[in-house]
């Protein structure tokens, strides 16, 4: 009777522990309580008026809407690729500073074309750039953190080889509005976008065949080819799905400044990516994948980096921070770890039997 | 030919098979980089028929070729180390607020990049080996890591101002028979920096431990298969650990001769080497999947980098986008190379 009990007991409590969710909804906490006993005016909204001459809001947890939302944007792309190819893209900086210069060379001297037209250009640029990794991964079978090592390090060359190295600025105010704030609205624009491109790969991962086929080929390549599936094909997709992602955020950063500096757009940005994805508690080996938890994550990444700028961390000293975090996590999840962990508690048990 | 070879022996097949591909690979890197450098002198001729264009690019690259060794070796072992950029720029960065604030002497400047690279690779090689974790994930950490540290230990550039350290940098070793002749006649003798020397050391002493060494083959053979060297009794673990030990030791060496060469510190300093690090050892023939590769190739894949940068920039190019491309071509070319022998390998 009171062994039944324990083990409900237990189950419960194993239950949360378990959940995927519960590692960023965690490290969401740690750092909230952090904040509020280190400084509760790190929570402080303001609203101010801007150079257009709107009324926006700004502060801390603005910030974290803000720029996490690009994360997050890049976290959806970046979590199907984990999960299809067991592999990480770490060319995405490098892309999104290709597709921000396409969308201004377009754009750039004043020309007339609508701005959509530009980003759907941009939209197919990055997607030619996501297939041609994904068929390096698939079809050349390379590992895809060294097939994207090859775009990694032309990409930002590429960038600067489109616009011929000049800096095109955009003038249009309206161009502004993308990456920063819609006349009337208080919320950076960023965040509206994720909310769009959440609700797009919600409704896809819904409707579609998409999650099913991506865990299929992340589990077991070899068995989802005898279930009549095509891996390669899904690995691509995958790719170029994370290309879409990628030009979205190009949008983004290039109409927050309305120009671009090829060496410093996006700059490491792919080590956030992939740290929103570990944190969301996705395999970084492949396989299964929680989507909204990765998201989660990405915004918990941008809290932790915020966090940092506001104990006046220098820039160029975040990876520092980042990469003990990363290892932690890291060394928590490895097997190896869990295992002891477990036969640690096991133990315990048996003490408290006896 | 080298499939032919591989197809009438009979029992060591697999062995065999390896060092066919090594061959096959190591002598394709060989050719390419005597056909560029060839070219380069047809067609830009003057500057690099020079004795010391070529010792340039060694000047230049020494640290490269001892990083370049060290990936070599993880990568051989099956792993990945991309952390040798980054502890680079920390190594300098320490040794020169060492030497310059600290007015330290150099020969305790020298046991402090060893240690800082032994420790990285100590950490590394212990989550990597015995904790199993992804060692691209690890050594990632272990970058931005250093990246981040450098900036910590000093945020701003500075140039080492200490008389016996700037004597050891500009010591010039003179290479007899290279040199040139000068406008006004005068003879002009071609020279190495200290760096280089300590580089072909470190290759001499890499490839010797590949080939006569039994630490040397059991990294390949945990590389070519992890079962199968465990059940010939070598202790897996152990050698992947060692493997990115030497990997952070040869990490302090190329960065305490990166800091000789530039004689300064700086958190931009080796920015990317670790790519141009991977990049050289694929070029070279070594496989990411682990098993194959040569030291040999390793350094020609160095200086084939090497030759487009110096071609790059003789021929006027002064877009530096040119460099990144050429170069992600260059791999990219390689890697499916490598593809493609191992698609031929599984048919055979």
């Amino acid at each position: 009777m009171e062994k039944n009990v324990k083990k409900s007991d237990d189950s419960i409590v194993m239950r949360i522990v378990r959940n995927q969710m519960f590692i960023p909804l965690l490290a969401l906490a740690v750092l909230f309580i952090f904040n509020l006993i280190a400084d509760p005016s790190f929570f402080k909204i303001m609203a101010t008026t801007n150079n257009a001459g709107n009324s926006v809001l700004t502060g801390n947890p603005i910030t974290i809407l803000d720029m996490g939302s690009e994360l997050a944007i890049l976290a959806i792309g970046m979590t199907l690729v984990t999960s299809a190819s067991g592999g990480q893209d770490i060319s995405v900086g490098a892309a999104v500073a290709i597709a921000g210069s396409v969308i201004l060379r377009v754009l750039r001297g004043g020309s007339t074309v609508p701005v959509i037209f530009a980003f759907l250009l941009g939209c197919v640029v990055a997607a030619l750039f996501g297939a041609f990794n994904g068929v390096l991964v698939a079809y050349f079978k390379i590992q895809p953190m060294i097939a994207t090592l090859i775009l990694y390090t032309a990409g930002r060359s590429i960038a600067a080889w489109i616009n011929n190295n000049e800096l095109p600025v955009i003038i249009d105010p309206k161009f502004t509005y993308y990456g920063g704030t819609i006349p009337g609205v208080p919320i950076p624009t960023p965040f509206f976008i994720a909310v769009i491109c959440i609700i797009i790969i919600g409704l896809v991962l819904k409707f579609t065949n998409l999650r099913l086929y991506t865990q299929a080929v992340g589990v077991n390549e070899n068995s989802s080819r005898l279930n009549g599936l095509n891996p390669a094909f899904i690995k691509v997709l995958s790719f170029v799905i994370l290309g879409l992602c990628v030009a979205v955020v190009g949008l983004i950063k290039v109409s927050r400044l309305s120009t671009i500096n090829y060496s410093v757009v996006a700059k490491d940005i792919e080590m956030d990516a992939i740290l929103a994805v570990a944190l969301g508690g996705n395999a970084l080996s492949g396989g299964k994948f929680n989507m909204a938890s990765s998201i989660l994550g990405a915004y918990v990444i941008q809290f932790l980096t915020t966090t940092l700028y506001a104990f006046k961390v220098e820039a160029a000293a975040l990876p520092a921070y980042k990469a003990v975090v990363v290892i932690v996590l890291v060394v928590i999840s490895a097997p190896t770890v869990r295992d002891w962990f477990s036969s640690l508690s096991k133990k315990l048990k048996v003490k408290e039997v006896a | 030919m080298s499939n032919n070879k591989s197809n009438t022996s009979g029992g060591f097949m697999d062995k065999l098979n390896n060092l066919t591909d090594t061959n096959l690979l190591l002598t394709i890197t060989i050719v390419v980089f005597f056909l560029m450098y060839i070219a380069a002198m047809i067609f830009q001729g003057g500057a690099f028929l020079k004795g010391q264009s070529f010792l340039n690019i060694l000047n230049s690259n020494s640290t490269l070729i001892i990083l370049a060794c060290g990936l070599s070796l993880v990568m051989i072992t099956g792993g990945i180390d991309i952390s040798v950029g980054g502890v680079t720029a920390l190594i300098s960065m320490c040794c020169a607020v060492y030497l310059d604030l600290k007015g330290g002497n150099i020969f305790v400047s020298i046991l402090v990049a060893l240690a800082i690279g032994l420790a990285f690779g100590a950490v590394q090689g212990f989550l990597v080996a015995y904790l199993d974790i992804q060692p691209f994930i690890i050594t990632l950490a272990g970058m931005f890591f250093a990246r981040g540290m450098t900036t910590i230990v000093h945020s701003e550039p500075f140039n080492v101002a200490h008389e016996a350290f700037n004597e050891l940098k500009n010591t010039r070793i003179i290479v007899p028979g290279l040199g040139s002749v000068n406008r006004r006649g005068d003879y002009i003798d071609a020279y190495v920096e200290i760096g280089v020397i300590v580089a072909i050391i470190v290759v001499i002493l890499m490839f010797c431990m590949f080939r006569w060494t039994k630490l040397g083959r059991s990294f390949y053979a945990v590389g070519g298969n992890q079962q199968s060297a465990l059940m010939l009794g070598i202790n897996v673990k152990r050698t992947r650990f060692l493997s990115h030990l030497i990997c952070g030791l040869l990490a302090g060496i190329g960065g305490y001769v990166y800091f000789l060469h530039v004689g300064s510190g700086s958190p931009s300093h080796a920015t990317a080497m670790e790519m141009d690090a991977i990049a050289s050892s694929i070029i070279g023939g070594t496989m990411l999947t682990g098993g194959v590769g040569n030291i040999i190739g390793t350094f020609f894949g160095v200086l084939s980098l090497g030759t487009i940068q110096a071609i790059v920039a003789s021929a006027g190019l002064g877009e530096a986008w040119w460099t990144g491309i050429t170069r992600a071509a260059m791999l990219c070319l390689f890697l499916v190379i490598q593809s493609l022998i191992m698609a031929r390998k599984k048919k055979a």
